[in-house]
């Protein structure tokens, strides 16, 4: 079980809007995740390095040409509220 | 209706069609007939586009008539099945979510370039919401059915493709596959799924679920339509920097070269992981037997991290799409909320957009990455990782390719798991070690239990494709199991 507090501190870090009925449904449900996942917790795995790719790929470089990209209508085209030429946004708040 | 086409594999129907017995365009209009007739079961698709199927149709015929069979690849005149998951130039792709429902893409995913121009889509199928479900139950667009059991779920996320193809609403499918969305509804709906080599083909136009895990893969009625379609797809991208450098082989040539002598170990972790049922076990068993019988030495082989995957990959991919859905914030695309002031507008937007499993794991993944929990979780799921692919790699020096269940049992009844996440993680136990470690997987049919097809999964080393597909193709000539278009 997750406190209350706990799935509106990560909601609000994931910038995720939950009912109160959502939140007191998460709790529960993400508990029972966790506890299913704590079995990794159990192997010692101090001196084995992490995998983030699993071809073991490090680095890819490209040279820094330029090249043609989306013009700016295609990249505003699926915008929900776009002004002039720019993406906008409501105030700041 | 005449079935007779519609009863072809893709490989036979593209080779009467160069021969000019049938027509590209006759075969666009069988698969929209087709979905006419049955789309009202099976809820398959989320976007149909008769017309696009007809136009590039008519141009693949033209192009046989002006240049004949030499300048047209023989895969461009089949209609294939889109995952709404990919970059359509035009035409909108919603991602089975609410959030995208009416976006348009401007531009096209590289393996749908890759397979060509004049690419004969008949629609974009159905799936679970940014490919997160194991039951295509996760869709804002509303369950797809599965075509052998209008009662049950075609597995997920690609259960669109799957039962479109199950259905013959097409002859074959791109699905994506991030922990057995290929290979498990491939499974549930009586077909081939192959789940290739994690960078054998590019991502670049699929939408990120967990870009260390995501493979896009063909759905199909046999292998040798698998090799055809990954053929089509495959190959190096500079848009995908995570796509290989490996040159792309000829699948088809080797495909009958015959299994003697090859190595193939049953994986004694994932036979007898948590809820594989024994009659999932004796198929899987007895493709074993008939790999046996067809020249092949088999033994006993042991991942014995196996089943630490399944709540590693739950770390892992929660973790990776809490980031990638990040992008969904209602400024560049997507569904806006109205909202007075910026933070509110992207909250909004996010709870109106996203169903509940995409919520779900969009906690699970922001709570492992967040501070305090990083290394006991996120961490921890990367060396468990470590671990797999070392046990892989040890199994490889003794066999060619692993034999295990797809899933752990035959398609469930709809509403069954939906509000049970664990029960309906518990499906992913046998498929996520392949995709952790990215060696290439291939589901087939290995028969019938209480009449609904079970799948066995066969895996190789990275890049070993063609030594997937000949044993895939032998365990496919000793089986009894054909493709049966249903309903």
């Amino acid at each position: 079980m997750i406190s209350e507090e706990q799935v509106r501190h990560v909601a609000n870090l994931a910038r995720l809007g939950l009912t109160d009925e959502e939140v007191e449904r998460m709790g529960g449900q993400l508990g029972a995740i966790l506890e299913s996942i704590e079995k990794i917790q159990e192997l010692d795995l101090d001196n084995v390095p992490p995998t983030a790719n699993p071809l073991s790929l490090t680095n890819v470089f490209r040279p820094d040409e330029p090249k043609p990209e989306l013009d700016r209508d295609e990249a505003l085209a699926s915008a929900p509220a776009p002004e002039d030429d720019l993406f906008s946004v409501p105030r700041i708040d | 209706m005449d079935r007779t086409m519609l009863d072809l594999t893709a490989y036979e129907l593209a080779r009467k069609i160069e021969a000019r017995e049938l027509s590209a365009r006759e075969a666009a209009e069988a698969a929209n007939a087709r979905i006419d007739a049955v789309e009202g079961d099976i809820n398959a698709f989320v976007t149909t586009t008769p017309e696009i199927a007809l136009e590039r149709a008519d141009r693949v015929d033209e192009r046989l008539k002006n240049g004949g069979a030499d300048g047209v690849k023989l895969w461009e005149s089949v209609p294939l099945v889109v995952k709404d998951v990919l970059s359509t130039k035009g035409t909108r792709t919603t991602c089975g979510s609410k959030i995208l429902e009416d976006f348009t893409p401007v531009y096209n995913a590289t393996a749908l370039e890759n397979f060509g121009g004049d690419l004969v889509m008949v629609g974009k199928a159905n799936m679970d919401e940014f490919a997160m479900g194991s039951s295509t139950e996760n869709s804002a667009y509303g369950p797809t059915r599965n075509p052998w059991d209008l009662d049950r779920v075609p597995g997920g996320s690609s259960g669109g493709s799957a039962a479109a193809v199950a259905a013959g609403e097409g002859w074959w499918a791109l699905g994506t596959d991030t922990g057995g969305s290929v290979r498990q509804p491939g499974a549930f709906c009586g077909m081939v799924g192959l789940k290739p080599t994690y960078g054998r083909v590019s991502r670049y136009g699929l939408v990120a679920f967990a870009s260390s895990l995501d493979q896009i893969g063909p759905m199909t009625r046999d292998t040798r339509d698998a090799a055809l379609l990954l053929q089509a797809i495959s190959g190096h991208d500079p848009n995908d920097s995570t796509s290989a450098k490996v040159e792309v082989p000829d699948y088809l040539s080797t495909l009958e070269d015959g299994i003697s002598g090859l190595r193939v170990g049953v994986v004694t972790e994932l036979m007898n992981a948590e809820g594989v049922e024994s009659e999932v076990k004796s198929i899987t068993e007895k493709m074993a037997r008939d790999l046996e019988e067809a020249g092949a030495e088999v033994g006993e082989a042991s991942l014995p991290h196996a089943t630490y995957g399944l709540p590693a990959y739950y770390i892992i991919a929660p973790a990776e799409l809490s980031s990638n859905l990040a992008r969904f914030d209602g400024v560049r695309y997507g569904k806006r909320a109205e909202a007075s002031g910026v933070h509110e507008m992207y909250r909004r937007t996010r709870e109106e957009g996203f169903g509940d499993e995409a919520k779900r794991r969009i906690m699970l993944g922001t709570y492992a990455l967040s501070s305090g929990y990083y290394d006991a979780y996120y961490a921890q799921a990367q060396k468990v990782r470590t671990k797999i692919i070392d046990d892989f790699r040890s199994a490889f020096r003794d066999f060619d390719v692993l034999i295990s269940p797809t899933c752990p049992t035959a398609a469930f009844e709809l509403g069954d798991k939906v509000n049970d996440p664990l029960a309906m993680y518990a499906n992913d136990i046998c498929a996520v070690p392949a995709s952790l470690a990215g060696v290439p997987a291939i589901s087939i049919p290995g028969g019938l239990s209480n009449g609904l097809p079970v799948g066995v999964q066969l895996m190789s080393d990275h890049f070993t494709e063609p030594t997937l597909l000949r044993a895939s193709y032998a365990a496919e000539k000793s089986s009894d199991f054909r493709f049966e278009m249903k309903p």
